[in-house]
């Protein structure tokens, strides 16, 4: 009896919060939903009515539509290639033992507390400006013209950006699951005549996939509605070079009033997140079931 | 093939001195046994052979050449982790063969070597198995079986029973003694079980602080400790060591009497004593006795000597088969050679 009513208390405790998330996630997606299939936009707010799915229409022959479901995948796929193989890489650097560690790990981890506005504008203005930046003035340096990167390599310049805000996360998971090593396996490993390369293919890399499919979802998640960098540096542009789905809601939205074909974006964009969850969840899920 | 010598040995860890000078020689097909309590510098001392620990000064020798500063894999030895140390992710076929594999030998032969492993191991039914999916003991005789399938010189053993149940820590013990009259290959293992080094050796070698206290066969370190760390370390019950006046009485600054190595009586003897515990094992029965004008001293008496809490018993110590120590403790004259 003494564990039923724990149950029941514990359900009863936790049902607050468990509504409250229910409502946080219902709501918006039940609005969306409707004003999907609605006539509306803030430029003509009498004229409102349901519109079928024209919106749906209006969103998909959009001539930036298909570009941006691209710029969307070729930014979360750059981002994680960077983050991951460079957090592998800082993390089995962190991982051996040197003078001021704690200090270096600080320091490492510091990009992740600059909010995404603030560390866009600091590489747009100092680091990748071509007149002023450190950028250009390396390649003024060796005598080479300063590239513009925002107008020349909008995209990359964004994934750079991006992958060096989410480089601290993946270093930090990689550098615990490299510490959590049994050392014993790594003596055995060297007894049985492995060098470093393949302690690190046969030992190391099994052992991190785990850590690897946590980076790699978590990342997915967030990847995939970028949005103030783009805004604070490229603008989307030049023409809709580096607009992704989140930008062009934002841009249907806000700089066309138009709710009803934003809605239709939304909703397009949660079901593109979908088909990306379940594609990723087949190809690395079963490494989180061991 | 495969004797070992380390020559002055030594290793420092910052400012503590582990192993502070050490000699010792291992011949070839010996199985020898490190024992010592914890913090005695036993496993220090294998790593320091296997060259997962750099010394910090004297040389050793395998096979009369000297490998002082080679990496672990060029020494030929392999190695049997406390924790098995199996790479959890490959099954047990891939476990064992992964020695082969860096190796580069060719397919068809680590399939050999793998199955022939496997036989002498009793592993065939469970090569497609993860460690995970193992009992300890099969898992310990897969890390066993990854060091055997390298035919290396000498294996080295890092307590590898510790992790085990005593009643399976019995039969492997069994089956590693018996995998060294099969192989005939130098093994050095590391235990703080005394038992295990007394069951298992050819050679012990008794270590304190990292100073070697004696080598020898087990009896040898039974019969003739040469000193008072050796004589309490190696016998089971430990034996009674007596300061005071009943020493001096025998020329000694001490005297050691192992619980075997007294006469119980309920009628008459030289000591008047008081049960405090009687263990029944059966066979044996161990009395914890406080004997009147001397402390408290452990007698073993046979499993039929029914005596229990308060019982009066009296004791008398076989004059023979004592052990005298001086006031440094070092044994003064083996008992066997004539006291």
């Amino acid at each position: 009896m003494a564990t039923q009513n724990t149950k029941t208390l514990a359900r009863l405790m936790m049902a607050p919060s468990v509504l409250l998330l229910l409502v946080w996630m219902v709501v918006p997606l039940a609005m969306t939903l409707w004003f999907s299939f609605q006539n509306y936009n803030l430029l003509d707010p009498s004229n409102v009515g349901f519109a079928g799915t024209f919106n749906y229409e209006f969103f998909y022959t959009d001539p930036a539509f298909f570009q941006s479901i691209w710029n969307t995948l070729v930014l979360v796929l750059g981002v994680l290639f960077i983050t991951v193989t460079g957090g592998i890489a800082i993390g089995l650097l962190l991982d051996q033992p040197m003078f001021g560690q704690g200090i270096v790990r600080i320091l490492v981890i510091s990009p992740f507390f600059v909010m995404p506005p603030v560390a866009a504008l600091v590489w747009k203005n100092m680091i990748m400006h071509p007149g002023y930046g450190v950028f250009a003035d390396i390649a003024r340096f060796f005598g080479l013209q300063p590239i513009d990167w925002f107008a020349q390599y909008p995209l990359f310049s964004i994934i750079i950006i991006v992958a060096w805000q989410w480089l601290p996360f993946a270093t930090l998971i990689l550098l615990t699951a490299l510490q959590s090593l049994d050392s014993e396996q790594k003596e055995a490993a060297e007894m049985d005549g492995a060098n470093f390369f393949n302690r690190f293919i046969y030992l190391v890399m099994p052992h991190l996939a785990r850590s690897i499919t946590v980076v790699v979802l978590i990342q997915t998640i967030f990847l995939l509605g970028v949005y103030a960098e783009i805004l604070v540096t490229t603008n989307g542009g030049p023409g809709y070079a580096s607009t992704n789905i989140a930008f062009l809601i934002y841009r249907t939205a806000l700089l066309g009033y138009d709710v009803g074909g934003a809605s239709a974006g939304g909703i397009i964009a949660v079901i593109l997140a979908n088909i990306v969850a379940f594609f990723l969840m087949r190809a690395v899920g079963k490494n989180l079931d061991r | 093939m495969g004797s070992i010598t380390l020559k002055n040995v030594s290793k420092v860890f910052g400012e503590a001195k582990v192993i502070p000078s050490v000699d010792l020689e291992i011949k070839d097909g010996e199985f020898v046994v490190f024992v010592g309590p914890s913090g005695s510098g036993k496993s220090t001392l294998l790593r320091l052979i296997a060259g997962l620990e750099d010394v910090s000064g004297g040389q050793i020798l395998i096979n009369g050449k000297d490998y002082t500063n080679n990496a672990p894999a060029d020494r030929g030895l392999a190695m049997v982790f406390q924790s098995y140390a199996l790479y959890p992710h490959m099954s047990v076929r891939k476990n064992i063969a992964f020695p082969l594999k860096m190796a580069k030998l060719d397919q068809s032969v680590i399939d050999k070597k793998v199955g022939d492993a496997a036989r002498i191991l009793n592993l065939t039914d469970y090569l497609e198995r993860r460690p995970s999916q193992l009992s300890g003991g099969q898992r310990q005789r897969v890390a066993i079986g990854r060091a055997i399938v390298r035919e290396p010189s000498a294996f080295l053993f890092d307590e590898p029973l510790s992790n085990l149940d005593a009643a399976l820590r019995g039969s492997m013990r069994l089956e590693i003694t018996d995998l060294h009259h099969q192989l005939k290959t130098t093994m050095v293992y590391v235990t703080h079980d005394q038992i295990e080094a007394m069951t298992m050796a050819d050679k012990i070698v008794v270590l304190n602080r990292g100073n070697i206290e004696q080598v020898g066969s087990p009896m040898e370190l039974y019969k003739t400790p040469r000193n008072i760390f050796v004589a309490g370390f190696i016998g089971s019950p430990r034996m009674n060591l007596l300061d005071g006046a009943y020493a001096k009485s025998k020329g000694a600054h001490t005297v050691g009497i192992r619980p075997e190595h007294v006469t119980l009586s309920k009628e008459s003897g030289l000591w008047k004593a008081t049960v405090s515990v009687a263990e029944h094992l059966g066979a044996d029965t161990f009395l914890h006795l406080n004997v009147d004008g001397i402390g408290p001293m452990t007698a073993r008496a046979g499993g039929e000597f029914g005596a229990t809490y308060g019982d009066t018993v009296y004791v008398t110590p076989d004059d023979s088969k004592m052990h005298r120590f001086d006031d440094k403790g070092l044994a003064i004259a083996s008992p066997l050679t004539g006291a």
